[in-house]
């Protein structure tokens, strides 16, 4: 009965510390939603943090991360989740919008997990445009080649 | 007995008197409905499957499409009341009829959005996806269609198509300080409901207050945004669009097929009854004249 009473008496600061730890790691939680148009990886999960390979560089979002828009550039995405695993994939382009409530929408007009793709393919398809580029002289075309010179190459140093 | 005749010569001009159906023309009757209602069968059939499909593909579309919306809710986006001029409309239908009200649904909300912004001064234009809506508009608002889309309805629509109708939007020239894209949104196999979703220039977006709180934001990106933005609303029009017009379409073949087994009774009942009436004057005149030897 004494060791009740004592129990009864050290429960209310049981409660009191569970209750400030709550309030510590409840707001900056990253509601991470990762899709592209055909394809939901992850829906308003809780992740640990997100590396984007954007156009001004590789960001690292975490939880509260300050509020930002980018355009994503063809590489590598990498998804660390709340146990530690993480997860690989490769993106061709789209947008990512961090907000203040530390939501993060990542959309990506093509996403493939990197153990899809093969190296074997990329490199030729590398060797290919970068052969068509030295051919054509077409301001359009140029462009489309380099696009796709830069996607390959990305595809083929993520895979290494 | 010159108007008896002339009676009789004018009764089938107006219409009034019928004759009694013969046998043979209800037997035509009969078999074209029932070729029609294998026709509405076979259509729910493809409606039914194409509808299962889309469906599917509606799932994703919706989580990207509200993720692409999400930054302008967030932040509380809206354009300015006075400084909006230029409005834009995206009406998404498609090419195929025998869907219901579909198409008149989009054209309804399209023509009061135009009559609204017109009356209060303000210029607007339209872009149809689809050839119902544009058959609907031309007569009426003809002054005010920017572009046309055919070849929409035929296969599902997917994230080219959607960029095809952006890029050709933005290099129309057109600049629009404020737009929104009507389409029919999906609730469920039997409902789906006209909605619209709003399009922001990029003058508004940069010029909202609660932009600031985003960092870093330079034009060039901020442009880049805007546009993958813009195909990504234009898909999930596309994308719910075509669900809720195969469900429609499924629903009006489905009915149409009933409305045709309920005519066949009817008619197999007036065939029957025709038929018995005929055999009846048949015995009639034959126990009449052998009752006449």
């Amino acid at each position: 009965m004494l060791a009740a009473r004592l129990f009864r008496r050290a429960l209310p600061v049981l409660r009191q510390a569970r209750s400030y730890a709550d309030a510590a790691s409840g707001a900056p939680q990253m509601s991470f939603t990762f899709a592209s148009p055909t394809q939901v990886f992850f829906r308003e999960a809780s992740v640990k943090q997100v590396d984007v390979p954007t156009l001004t560089g590789v960001f690292g979002i975490l939880p509260a991360h300050v509020p930002t828009l980018q355009v994503l550039r063809p590489g590598v995405v990498t998804v660390f989740n709340d146990d530690g695993s993480s997860a690989k994939y490769f993106v061709s382009s789209g947008s990512v919008t961090v907000n203040a409530d530390s939501s993060v929408q990542l959309l990506a007009e093509e996403a493939v997990p990197l153990d899809q793709l093969d190296v074997t393919a990329a490199r030729a398809n590398l060797e290919k445009a970068q052969s068509e580029l030295v051919g054509t002289a077409d301001e359009a075309v140029r462009a489309e080649v380099q696009i796709s010179i830069e996607a390959n190459e990305a595809i083929v140093k993520a895979l290494e | 007995m010159f108007a008896r005749t002339s009676a009789l010569v004018f009764s089938p001009q107006c219409g009034q008197v019928r004759n009694m159906a013969t046998l043979k023309d209800i037997t035509i009757r009969l078999k074209s409905i029932k070729n029609i209602q294998k026709i509405t069968k076979s259509m729910k059939m493809v409606a039914a499957a194409k509808y299962a499909r889309a469906e599917k593909q509606l799932k994703p579309a919706r989580v990207y499409g509200t993720g692409a919306l999400a930054l302008y809710e967030k932040a509380d986006i809206k354009a300015p009341e006075d400084k909006v001029a230029k409005h834009l409309i995206v009406g998404v239908t498609s090419d195929r009829g025998l869907c219901g009200a579909i198409h008149s649904g989009v054209a309804k909300t399209i023509k009061n959005e135009i009559a609204n912004l017109t009356g209060s001064g303000k210029e607007v234009m339209v872009i149809n996806v689809g050839d119902k809506l544009r058959g609907l508009l031309h007569r009426t608002h003809g002054k005010h269609i920017l572009l046309n889309c055919k070849e929409v309805g035929r296969k599902p629509p997917n994230f080219s198509d959607a960029s095809v109708i952006a890029t050709e939007l933005l290099t129309s020239g057109y600049e629009f300080d404020q737009g929104s894209v009507i389409f029919n949104r999906f609730r469920s196999v039997i409902s789906y409901k006209t909605d619209q979703k709003p399009l922001f220039s990029n003058d508004t977006v940069s010029s909202s207050e609660n932009m600031g709180v985003y960092d870093d934001i330079d034009a060039d990106v901020l442009r880049n945004y805007q546009e993958f933005a813009l195909v990504n609303v234009i898909y999930l029009a596309l994308k719910e669009s075509s669900t809720s017009e195969q469900s429609a379409r499924m629903t009006a073949m489905d009915s149409a097929s009933k409305n045709a087994s309920e005519m066949i009774d009817k008619l197999t009942l007036t065939f029957n009854r025709t038929r018995q009436a005929v055999i009846t004057k048949e015995l009639i005149e034959i126990i009449s004249g052998a009752a006449a030897l």
